[in-house]
């Protein structure tokens, strides 16, 4: 059965080709003469510049996160290059203009580029090594007043905006990897949702990693006025590479009074093979504000892919009655390290969070939870509830959970559930011997324990990340 | 019931199982007709349990020795799956729990899978919803515990209850039951007897494994056997287990070794 098991787990990963196309890419190596060819090669403003600078002076002083629970040899921060863009061949008017060979990479991977096809009635930006190649329904959008499309292009036609945003929610020197972000971002995500706005489809950005020794530094910058919403979807997948390779994005959401933002991501970075050899290690840090009353801040996450995960989407619940809530499946195998969670911060008067995390361990890999509830002295009436469940197939694999509970004020209320499970041989041979095979079995006990998660997705990703676990977990059963 | 032109389902030869490394099963001989109900008895122990688990395929169970003929097909050549998909349904002593999976779900997932092996046409939602609660009237089930998880929160009568269901849900013809009996009151027996009943024809065959005479009260056996460490030592008609219930095992076990002692 345990062999059932393996197979189960160890699918081949899909998306692990490499894309033939001429790059730009900047010499290996990170100074300040780095930081520079990338302002001068995007054409930044001086304000820019100077906000890389400072970043990368903070930077400078820093040390590498060392609490995670994950063990990897030290980065070699100069054999990084921390640039690299398809060449494109003239400047690019509609989607028509696109290198061809990168719209196959898209299509390979499922991702709907074409406008006219409008398959999914998504809206797409698609970054592809550090650099936003496309984003389809720009005008359709911009017929309501949503901006969205590249950070380079917002910082060159909507300067006030990402000037009177950018780095506010995670600043410059919040953390060894942010400020490393803050410094050399390359691209990313821009999405404004003005005053009132539902956004009319849901937003999303797919990014692909193609070069080997490239870094990917995106910086994604998401801000819902007054009375505002959106869904927002991310994507992610890399060829595979027998080396690793850095991904250090951060994501930043501003929700002003009443507004809605929802964010999800199904994370499927290339993992490295069988025996833990290459694969993205994802130092990411993502977080929300949630700025005015009654605003709300919504994370929902797949992960699946990446050597090491290394990631806690946050919400910082400023206004009264803001809330925040995180969902979250984190599936390892093979050698695969993840420690990933969430803060919710509670500064504002009844303020509410939930925290659903779903935890799959399988093969010798290690899966952690790590979360923070805060609550501040002035968050009177302050609510959380946190349920932390983790599920571990065969009998190499880890799982921890690290709750940190802080609370500074007497009315607030402030819950945590957990559970361990295990997919054991008896229930496997309860399914088999009402003719359900393991596979079938495997993927029936992983959905049911990811319901709760998968129930926040948007309807075409809650199936696509139904059969990415199916697919991750194949042979894994024994 | 006996038919005179029935057709032989199973047969079981020598059939020798160890269970971590442990002979459980020493040679058991059975043959089981189409119509037929099997009770097989005996104390903790004899390996009643070992057998139904071993026919059904559990990977614990190792088979060491022996045949067994199936429909004229090696069983034990078959995946438990397969095993189950030909009709070899096992009702299970202790139901596994299965959190998070609604029971509708589960068991129309199980029931499509045997339907499609079959040849037959698999049910959608709708049509099964209507389908299963039908079946569930038979034994007078709840309606709710569709939306249950599989078995979760049961007590102990419901999970058995959820097995015959199943039992009736799947058809199968060789239906071994693993003391479906025990862990009911006497009015929840009385159900699931009579749910087992309303599911044995002349086509299929059941064998209940039981301790105890009180479910021979319900659902009459045409054979009774007795298993003793890993053997079954007698076989009787359904009197045979009237005569334990007054006398207990032990005069069975005197009986064998006596009958053993003058045949060496």
């Amino acid at each position: 059965m345990s062999a059932v098991l393996q197979n189960l787990v160890n699918q081949p990963y899909k998306h692990g080709f490499v894309t033939e196309i001429e790059s730009d890419v900047a010499p290996k190596g990170l100074n300040e003469d780095t930081i520079r060819l990338i302002s001068t090669k995007k054409n930044e403003p001086q304000w820019l510049l100077e906000f890389r600078l400072k970043a990368y002076q903070q930077w400078l002083k820093m040390d590498e996160p060392k609490w995670p629970n994950v063990k990897y040899p030290k980065i070699d921060f100069q054999a990084i290059s921390y640039y690299s863009a398809p060449k494109p061949k003239n400047k690019l008017a509609s989607i028509d203009e696109v290198d061809p060979e990168l719209l196959r990479t898209f299509e390979k991977l499922g991702v709907p580029m074409n406008e006219r096809a409008k398959l999914a009635g998504v809206a797409v930006d698609v970054i592809f090594d550090s650099v936003s190649v496309a984003t389809t329904y720009k005008a359709k959008l911009a017929e309501v007043g949503i901006i969205f499309g590249s950070i380079s292009e917002a910082v060159h036609q909507h300067p006030e905006l990402v000037k009177q945003y950018l780095g506010t929610v995670v600043p410059v020197g919040d953390n060894y990897y942010a400020a490393l972000n803050s410094a050399v971002f390359t691209d990313g995500s821009f999405c404004f949702i003005p005053k009132g706005v539902k956004c009319p489809m849901d937003l999303s950005t797919y990014f692909r990693i193609n070069t080997q020794e490239s870094g990917q530094f995106e910086r994604t910058l998401i801000i819902a006025e007054e009375g505002a919403s959106v869904s927002y979807l991310e994507g992610c997948t890399a060829p595979k590479f027998d080396t690793n390779q850095l991904h250090a994005a951060v994501v930043e959401l501003v929700a002003l009074d009443n507004a809605d933002i929802k964010y999800s991501t199904v994370q499927n970075w290339y993992a490295g093979d069988e025996n833990g050899i290459g694969g993205i290690y994802n130092f990411v840090t993502k977080r929300g504000l949630a700025k005015g009353v009654n605003s709300r801040i919504s994370w929902t996450q797949v992960e699946t892919g990446s050597a090491i995960t290394w990631k806690y989407p946050s919400c910082v619940l400023l206004g009264d009655n803001s809330v925040g809530e995180f969902y979250s499946v984190a599936l390892t195998n093979n050698y695969q390290q993840a420690d990933t969670g969430t803060k919710m911060v509670h500064i504002g008067k009844n303020t509410r969070s939930t925290i659903v995390s779903k935890g799959i361990s399988a093969g010798r890999s290690n899966n952690s939870y790590r979360g923070l509830v805060k609550i501040a002295p002035a968050a009177a009436g302050a609510r959380n509830y946190s349920q932390c469940d983790s599920m571990l197939i065969g009998d190499q694999c880890g799982a921890n959970t690290f709750p940190y509970i802080q609370v500074h004020n007497h009315s607030a209320k402030v819950e945590h559930e957990a559970s361990t499970s295990k997919i054991g041989e008896d229930q496997l041979f309860y399914f088999a011997q009402r003719g359900i095979g393991a596979e079938e079995a495997v993927s029936m006990i992983i959905n049911g324990f990811c319901k709760d998660v998968f129930q926040q997705l948007p309807m075409e990703f809650a199936v696509e990340a139904t059969k990415l676990l199916g697919l991750k977990l194949e042979g894994s059963v024994g | 019931m006996i038919y005179q032109d029935s057709q032989t389902l199973l047969e079981v030869r020598g059939l020798c199982a160890t269970v971590n490394s442990v002979e459980i099963l020493k040679g058991i001989d059975l043959t089981v007709r189409s119509g037929e109900v099997h009770a097989l008895m005996g104390p903790n122990g004899s390996g009643k349990s070992t057998f139904a688990k071993a026919l059904a395929g559990h990977p614990a169970y190792v088979v060491t020795g022996g045949a067994v003929v199936y429909e004229g097909k090696n069983l034990l050549e078959l995946k438990p799956e397969e095993r189950a998909r030909a009709g070899v349904f096992l009702g299970f002593q202790y139901p596994i729990e299965i959190p998070g999976v609604a029971n509708s779900q589960f068991l129309r997932l199980t029931y499509n899978t045997v339907q499609a092996q079959r040849g037959k046409d698999e049910l959608d939602p709708l049509e099964f919803d209507d389908f299963v609660r039908e079946k569930m009237k038979l034994l007078e089930m709840n309606p709710d515990f569709l939306d249950r998880s599989v078995n979760e929160g049961f007590s102990g009568g419901e999970k058995k209850r959820n097995e015959i269901l199943q039992m009736a849900l799947l058809e199968p013809r060789l239906a071994i039951l693993d003391e479906t009996d025990s862990g009911l009151d006497i009015d929840a027996l009385r159900v699931v007897a009579h749910g087992v009943n309303r599911l044995a024809t002349k086509d299929n065959a059941i064998v209940l494994v039981t301790h105890y005479q009180r479910m021979l009260n319900y659902i009459e056996p045409d054979y009774v056997h007795v298993m003793e460490s890993g053997r079954i030592v007698k076989t009787g008609g359904k009197e045979l287990a009237l005569e334990l219930e007054r006398r207990g095992y032990h005069w069975v076990s005197v009986e064998h070794r006596a009958a053993a002692g003058a045949a060496a």
